[in-house]
């Protein structure tokens, strides 16, 4: 046997496709998403992300589904996912809820958010609870103007008072749109929003 | 001041190619392709003065010349991996006019004779991500991307790459790593990416904001660009003001207004009954400033005079309500929990200063661990490949040296409310010493 170049060819830990039942839908979206790269190697991280929206986790199989697509070993998959924090190698729930417990959201009270959605999940953090809600303290998620935060479902709600904190797990709970009203999206930017949601553009930039 | 970059930014449907293009959106990309050359609009950019909004505040036009010239595959990537704790400008950006961060990196990439382009937007990201795939599409169909854009034998390709969650990967290095399908860990510089970058060949990295102006330097030209601001400082900035303040968001200003009327004008201050003891003024990687400096201009060469730095223009707003104690060790432990663990001064220096501010705000340590605090932060700085380490280490210094007092006073509030040593049963640990919390 040769020596193997490098890791990720080291064709005898690389699935073979005839083995392992990959999802033609998966497959397809492995390809196209290789095929924009000069090196198809650079589409690991969104392929492993893709595997891991549809498996729920990047169980083993959803590991060596991409790696018989990709050509790589499923080692060298986990080590870069081992790496990402979204990157989810244990099972986890239908539902996540990443909490911004960094330095902007603490200043306005995360810890105690936090804590309340522990009680109302009913776990602690980086746990899943029996009905499948996966809860985690997260760091800066990039909305400090609507701190103290959380991503839910990859959607960003503040900001968030204690209530909320319940109000959240409810509308997880019961499979509704969670808290529509603390969507970051739908929110103006600052100078319009603080002067009570104006047309934009005006009295922007003006102290 | 007129607002550059949020003119207009609520305007429903902004993010749609339609009304971007209503309001003369891709017109300096035509015009641009139509009478200049790539070497011209490079000229612009540099005669813009236009410095990185990413953090490190490099002159764009100088980066962008350092890429060699001639024919070869270069590579430009946008910077969309905010992740600096207290920054969020970029996200309100790419959500609301990501066809003005497009026509920029098209502009950017004729200027430097670039012919691939990526988007590496954070993955936490998702509903922006959306909204950029979409703008890149519309892009695409409208001729704005692809190859020889409107019949002008340019070409450049543009692809959004979502991450996976890894503060790091908004290093430049670490970011062409994790692009290339790795871990992100940063890499040796020299060779700069200018050189040998993406897939080893010249990269342009260029953070959002720094990418959306290029339109509007183009358009106005760099000379117009350049009266706006200070001297060095060019320009208007995005500021993402939050935590103990009235109005938290962001915010667009002239650079070199003083920081007292971003904090107190724009964002209305403190929370009523409260008053504010500290302030980073750009990231959680900056030097904390104290009230005494509100009158400081915010530019480049002002925060880095008063031994800070404007990073990504992130102010962040602490009252006294909080402890800095707490503020030290939340600080800490991010950097602790985002070092890639590549070098060793980085890796260890982040544990064990997170080890030793827990100890502190336990009341488990003794003015002495403070100077070992600071020790420990003068091992950091500058002996890793990437500033990561130095991200903790410039904070946390400031803080302990800064809020000396605090930490002092926090540590004998602990001591005084312990049992006294000679009251405490005997308790001797033969291997470790006196057990550590009987100690008074």
């Amino acid at each position: 046997m040769s020596v193997p170049r490098e890791v990720t060819r080291h064709e005898d830990a690389i699935p073979q496709l005839a083995d392992v039942n990959v999802p033609d839908e998966l497959k397809t979206w492995i390809e196209q998403r290789m095929a924009m790269y000069p090196d198809p190697k650079s589409a690991t991280i969104p392929c492993l992300m893709q595997a891991q929206k549809l498996h729920g986790w990047l169980s083993p199989d959803a590991v060596r589904q991409v790696a018989a697509v990709m050509r790589v070993t499923p080692a060298y998959l986990v080590s870069v996912a081992s790496f990402y924090d979204m990157f989810e190698l244990q099972e986890r729930g239908r539902h996540t809820i990443y909490m911004c417990t960094n330095i902007s959201c603490m200043l306005r009270g995360a810890d105690a958010v936090m804590a309340e959605l522990e009680a109302a999940v009913g776990v602690s953090d980086g746990d899943v609870s029996d009905d499948g809600i996966f809860l985690r303290r997260f760091e800066c998620l990039g909305a400090c103007d609507i701190a103290p935060m959380a991503s839910v479902d990859g959607v960003y709600v503040g900001p968030l008072t204690v209530d909320d904190a319940k109000q959240l797990v409810e509308d997880l709970r019961a499979e509704r749109d969670v808290l529509p009203a603390k969507h970051l999206t739908k929110r103006p930017v600052a100078a319009t929003f603080w002067s009570g949601g104006a047309p934009a553009g005006s009295g922007a930039g003006e102290a | 001041m007129d607002e550059l970059l949020f003119q207009d930014i609520d305007e429903p449907g902004l993010n749609t190619i339609e009304v971007y293009e209503r309001r003369g959106g891709y017109e300096t990309l035509k015009k641009a392709l139509r009478e200049l050359d790539g070497e011209q609009v490079l000229a612009e950019l540099q005669a813009s003065g236009v410095r990185g909004r990413g953090g490190a505040g490099f002159a764009m036009g100088t980066k962008a010349g350092f890429l060699p010239k001639g024919t070869m595959d270069k590579y430009l990537c946008c910077n969309a991996d905010e992740s600096e704790p207290g920054t969020f400008k970029d996200r309100e950006l790419m959500q609301k006019n990501p066809h003005q961060l497009v026509e920029g990196i098209i502009l950017a990439s004729y200027a430097a004779g670039i012919n691939k382009a990526f988007i590496y937007i954070r993955g936490e990201y998702d509903a922006q991500a959306s909204i950029l795939e979409a703008a890149v599409r519309e892009a695409y169909e409208h001729g704005h991307l692809g190859e020889n854009i409107h019949g002008s034998g340019f070409g450049v390709s543009l692809v959004v790459h979502r991450g996976a969650g890894a503060y790091i990967c908004g290093e430049e290095t670490a970011l062409l790593d994790s692009l290339e399908g790795k871990r992100g860990n940063p890499r040796l510089k020299p060779p700069f990416p200018a050189n040998a970058g993406l897939f080893q060949g010249p990269t342009l990295i260029n953070n959002v904001e720094t990418l959306s102006n290029v339109s509007h330097i183009v358009k106005h030209g760099g000379e117009w660009y350049a009266k706006i601001g200070t001297e060095k400082s060019t320009g208007t900035k995005l500021v993402s003001v939050s935590g103990c303040v009235q109005r938290p968001g962001n915010y667009e200003i002239e650079l070199g207004i003083p920081a007292r009327e971003i904090i107190f004008g724009l964002a209305g201050g403190p929370l009523p009954g409260r008053e504010i003891k500290a302030w980073f003024p750009g990231g959680s990687s900056s030097p904390l400033l104290t009230p005494d400096e509100f009158d400081l201009p915010y530019d480049f060469d002002s925060i880095a005079g008063a031994g800070s730095m404007l990073g990504s223009g992130a102010i962040i707003v602490i009252d006294d309500s909080v402890s800095i104690v707490d503020v030290a060790l939340r600080t800490a432990s991010f950097y602790k929990h985002e070092s890639c663990g590549k070098c060793t001064p980085c890796r260890e220096g982040t544990n064990w200063t997170t080890k030793m501010l827990q100890r502190v705000a336990d009341g488990d340590a003794t003015p002495m661990d403070l100077d070992l605090i600071a020790g420990v932060q003068q091992q950091i700085m500058g002996n890793c490949l990437c500033v990561l380490g130095d991200a903790m280490a410039m904070p946390v210094s400031s803080m302990v040296n800064k809020f000396r007092d605090e930490f002092e006073a926090h540590l004998e509030a602990a001591r005084a409310s312990r049992t006294p040593l000679a009251d405490a049963p005997a308790k001797l640990d033969l291997v470790g010493g006196l057990v550590p919390g009987v100690i008074a």
